[in-house]
């Protein structure tokens, strides 16, 4: 067999546009998710029972259900319930979204478990607050013990952005879809999303290997 | 002039009490020295002070102000707005020093002022340069944690907490972390502030230090005072047995 990558490149603008809705939802999804799990791993992290035991069904739903079935049920079952239609974004967003946060929440409890009860002393023997002594001493010291766990839910995020092609959203997965079934080339058009991926995620990794690199500039 | 009175102080962790009623009144000005064996309450003690633990009963009260209200058991309910206000003038050093290893000495130093005092930028690194020459290492002002040896890390602490204008220092067990040979140089900043007639309340093993530095000792066994005076007195002619048995198991290295 031949490869004939010249059908692919016919279609770069269609490429091109499933990149950018890629990179849009992967933005999106990587602020909500990141920021959202923050919250929900203070949730976990406090001892209020009122904060914590939500925080913990929040994890546990979202951890234990598959993400592919939370966009499908955005998509379909919410605008049933609710009386609203719901875009393909939104509804892939919010399950990758809710997914990430469920997943970076125990990974944020985790890093902020992790610092010395020392730290917390020397910030309260100051006047700190609890929220001062968390943004200044303790999450800045957390962030970078938590960086390599965090830049690999970052490359889950940009991965799973191609289960919003199940709810006909345009991105990489979907436009590749489009050009193999219309050029009946689906060994180049695969390849070719497969490639883009790796060409984004490459350096991004790159670019956390470099912050970390910043961030021990203390030791 | 009073500045701290501790009346009935009491803290219990699980089933253990480990302080069973402290009166304790501290003058401006006086330089006191707590001893006492490992879990006689000398850290908690000190710790009760600034509320870095909350006291289980009884009353602190810092310039004739009593602290809390009244709830509906022994243990006082305090103000987050109140503690913070008193740590803010009681300052503490840890065995462990507690640095901020993510910040430079400075920036360790300057920390308290910009986030807690809202001072800015300029002014606070003015003062913090200050703090770090009056112990020494205004040439570390750029120097991260990890690269200062355990003496300089101690003093960047006592210059974090002067920093702040403090009332009083609390000084938990301050040398116990070091190598023998850093011990002097913490020492001689302690000495040094002691000269400048700072009230401060001291937990040590270095006996000898004691003696020369504080103008009251008081000797702590089980949760309680056991016997207290002038360093004269309660280290050269203890009157209690205790007393004179924790001195002879100390002095074999002290003197």
């Amino acid at each position: 067999m031949r490869w004939d990558f010249a059908s692919v490149f016919d279609n770069t603008d269609a490429l091109l546009v499933g990149a950018a809705g890629t990179l849009r939802i992967f933005a999106i999804c990587l602020v909500l998710g990141l920021s959202l799990g923050l919250l929900v791993g203070l949730g976990r992290y406090s001892r209020n029972r009122w904060l914590h035991i939500p925080a913990t069904v929040f994890v546990e739903f979202f951890r234990n259900t598959p993400v592919l079935v939370q966009i499908l049920w955005f998509y379909f079952a919410l605008p049933i319930l609710l009386p609203f239609q719901i875009s393909p974004l939104v509804a892939a967003s919010l399950g990758i979204s809710l997914n990430s946060a469920a997943f970076s929440a125990e990974i944020y409890r985790g890093g902020i478990q992790s610092i010395e009860t020392g730290q917390w002393d020397g910030a309260r023997a100051l006047g700190m607050r609890w929220g001062q002594a968390m943004r200044r001493i303790i999450l800045p010291q957390a962030l970078k013990r938590m960086l390599p766990a965090l830049t690999n839910r970052a490359i889950e995020i940009f991965k799973m952005s191609t289960l919003a092609s199940a709810v006909a959203y345009v991105e990489l997965l979907q436009q590749g879809k489009l050009i193999a079934s219309l050029n009946y080339n689906p060994i180049e058009a695969y390849t070719a999303v497969a490639v883009i991926f790796f060409v984004f995620l490459w350096p991004l990794v790159q670019f956390s290997y470099f912050l970390e690199r910043r961030l021990r500039r203390d030791e | 002039m009073t500045i701290l009175k501790v009346t009935g102080l009491t803290k219990r962790f699980g089933a253990t009490d480990v302080l069973r009623g402290i009166d304790l009144e501290v003058a401006r000005g006086e330089r006191i020295a707590i001893l006492g064996a490992s879990g006689s309450g000398k850290s908690t003690l000190l710790r009760c002070l600034n509320f870095m633990e909350r006291p289980g009963g009884g009353t602190i009260a810092l310039d004739g102000e009593v602290l809390g209200r009244e709830g509906r058991t022994a243990e006082r309910i305090y103000r987050e707005s109140e503690l913070i206000q008193v740590r803010q003038r009681v300052g503490m050093v840890f065995q462990q020093f507690n640095l901020f290893p993510h910040m430079t000495a400075i920036g360790n130093v300057m920390e308290g002022l910009r986030t807690v005092r809202g001072m800015a930028k300029p002014e606070a690194e003015a003062r913090a340069r200050k703090e770090l020459a009056r112990v020494g290492l205004a040439e570390k002002a750029d120097t991260y944690p990890a690269h200062l040896s355990g003496g300089q890390k101690q003093r960047v602490a006592i210059a974090r907490a002067l920093a702040m204008d403090p009332e009083m220092l609390l000084f938990d067990e301050p040398t116990s972390a070091l190598d023998p040979e850093l011990v002097g140089e913490v020492l001689a900043v302690i000495l040094a502030l002691a000269e400048e007639g700072r009230t401060m309340l001291l937990v040590t093993h270095e006996l000898g230090f004691a003696y020369h530095v504080a103008t009251r000792i008081i000797f702590l066994a089980d949760g309680a005072i056991h016997e207290q005076g002038t360093p004269d007195e309660v280290l050269k002619n203890p009157k209690k047995e205790r007393t004179r048995a924790f001195l002879a198991s100390h002095k074999q290295f002290s003197f």
